[in-house]
């Protein structure tokens, strides 16, 4: 059962560039490690994360295995509109996961967000609450 | 097989039996430590022949590091982020590692800033290579090294 | 591992006749002996790997389990006023087993007299989820376990063997973490050993782990048998460790090299 935490204002004003912080568990095993017994520990890594804002791609990235395990990933994008950025992470072995946030953007009329600091993570979870 | 066939070309051809036979990169069996040249080389297949120059793009990453598994690594392109004038993609690779690639992240005007941040791991201590490709198709590095006390991606698995 | 073996070897040579407990007043937390990137890694709920734990342990925490098909919200409702200031005062007294026990024992007590499930084995993802969930309840508060008639006994045992040299290389833990820390050992900085953190992500693992899997590293660096994963000798030590670290502030789950 993988995890991912997602970090995103829930508001933002119009044309406002917002900082993304992304953290999914995951071993990302490089395929260089030998077992005590010298076998060869196959690689299992996320190869590739996608995000899209309201279907849009505005980020990716390609990952090798020297990205450290419980790969977290920073990047930033403009809040244009309201709506739904959808993270997806794929990778060996069938790997795929798939979140969501939605995001408010106002106006420039609308209040200042509070700094991000002061906001609690914002938790999506895989499977059944 | 002949005897004297060395471990790495045996290595390389069972690689490469696997391949052939459509298996895929499931097991990577390579040699412990790539050079600087195997890294100049998939700079190279990233970038064509393109020429790179240094400038433009920062890679922060800190001078030591007690753990090679989980080090912070940040770069950042000063670039308007227009439309006209963007930064497309940002590559990261490294000099010692068993592999050289580490990394491409693709950007574009949407990004607003071209800042981006994660966490590598590092074999020994090396140096890190970050390449950037602008709009306008020129390329930039910059580079940083890196002391690591405790190296990643060589200890065995338990 | 060798060159680990060998820095130890020197150090047990170098090393003083008799061991002193720390002053309250220089206790430290490992915190303090991480370098400026790794603190801020644990600072961080956002990039802390731990936090992926606690989600998880947040999740299970609502699922209905076992042959009871009870929740551990069913009795315990909002974890964050019942759980808290828990895993500060584990190892605790357990009636029924009449000796303390670690909260991850205690958990599955839970699990198998309450939700009438199996124990989960322990270091399982499981498991170290829902301890990360309940540890992170007693973040900011100061640790805080019962010593009294009933569980003096464990903690003098537990003193015991933090006093006693074992292994290859002979080494008791007094003399490194009350004797050496501060100073460098195989590339690291050796802590106090105060389990402010625990259960906590440590590089090294590449994973969250419990203290015991932690303490079981440290015998196995001594070339000393490790305990069995919920042995009593074990669970002693850690709540001797947890006396020693007592009022000292939780920060689970923590980050360590």
């Amino acid at each position: 059962m993988a995890s991912a935490l997602i970090n995103v204002p829930p508001r933002a004003k119009r044309g406002e560039i917002i900082e993304i912080k992304t953290l999914i568990s995951h071993t990302m095993e490089t395929g260089f490690r030998r077992t005590q017994l010298g076998a060869v520990i196959p690689r299992d890594i996320i190869r590739r994360f996608v995000c899209t804002y309201n279907g849009t791609e505005v980020f990716s990235a390609d990952l090798h295995p020297a990205i450290a395990a419980n790969p977290f990933i920073v990047f930033s994008t403009i809040a244009i509109e309201s709506g739904t950025l959808v993270f997806s992470w794929t990778g060996d072995n069938g790997f795929s996961v798939t979140e969501s946030a939605a995001i408010i953007v106002g106006g420039p009329e609308m209040a200042p967000h509070t700094p991000q600091r002061s906001e609690p993570p914002r938790e999506t979870r895989d499977g059944p609450r | 097989m002949d005897r004297r066939t060395s471990r790495r070309d045996f290595l390389k051809t069972a690689g490469g039996v696997a391949a052939g036979l459509g298996l895929g990169s499931v097991i990577t069996v390579v040699p412990a430590r790539a050079t600087p040249a195997e890294m100049q080389e998939a700079i190279r297949k990233v970038v064509g022949g393109a020429r790179i120059s240094p400038g433009k793009v920062k890679l922060d990453l800190p001078p030591l590091i007690e753990n090679g598994n989980a080090v912070p690594l940040t770069v950042t392109v000063e670039s308007p982020m227009t439309e006209a004038q963007h930064v497309r993609a940002v590559h990261v690779f490294t000099e010692k590692n068993p592999q050289p690639n580490v990394a491409s992240f693709h950007l574009g005007p949407r990004a607003g800033r071209a800042k981006v941040a994660t966490r590598i791991r590092l074999a020994d201590s090396q140096n890190v290579i970050a390449i950037c490709e602008l709009s306008d198709g020129s390329f930039w590095s910059d580079s940083a090294g890196i002391v690591v006390t405790l190296a990643a991606c060589l200890e065995d698995g338990i | 591992m060798r060159r680990f073996g060998a820095a130890v070897g020197a150090l047990a040579v170098a090393a003083s006749a008799f061991a002193g407990e720390i002053a309250p007043s220089e206790r430290r937390s490992g915190y303090d002996f991480m370098s400026r990137e790794t603190r801020a890694m644990q600072d961080d709920d956002t990039a802390n790997p731990g936090m992926l734990w606690v989600l998880e342990g947040g999740t299970l925490w609502e699922k209905k389990t076992g042959a009871a098909g009870r929740a551990c919200a069913d009795c315990h409702g909002d974890p964050r006023a019942s759980m808290k200031g828990v895993a500060a005062r584990y190892p605790a007294f357990d009636a029924a087993m009449g000796r303390p026990i670690s909260l991850e024992q205690r958990i599955n007590r839970c699990r198998v007299d309450r939700q009438q499930a199996p124990p989960l084995a322990y270091e399982s993802r499981e498991l170290l989820a829902l301890t990360a969930f309940v540890a992170r309840q007693s973040r900011g508060l100061p640790i805080d376990v019962t010593i009294d008639a009933r569980t003096q006994p464990f903690l003098d045992a537990g003193r015991a063997t933090f006093h006693r040299r074992q292994g290859q290389l002979n080494l008791a833990c007094a003399q490194c973490h009350d004797d050496n820390w501060g100073r460098q050992l195989a590339g690291n900085v050796i802590p106090q050993a105060h389990p402010t953190g625990y259960p906590l992500y440590r590089l090294e693992w590449q994973s969250l782990g419990s203290l015991q899997r932690r303490l079981r590293n440290c015998l196995v660096g001594i070339r000393a048998e490790p305990y069995d994963y919920g042995a009593p000798e074990l669970v002693d030590l850690e709540l001797y460790l947890m006396w020693r670290a007592r009022g000292m502030t939780m920060d689970a789950p923590a980050v360590r090299p």
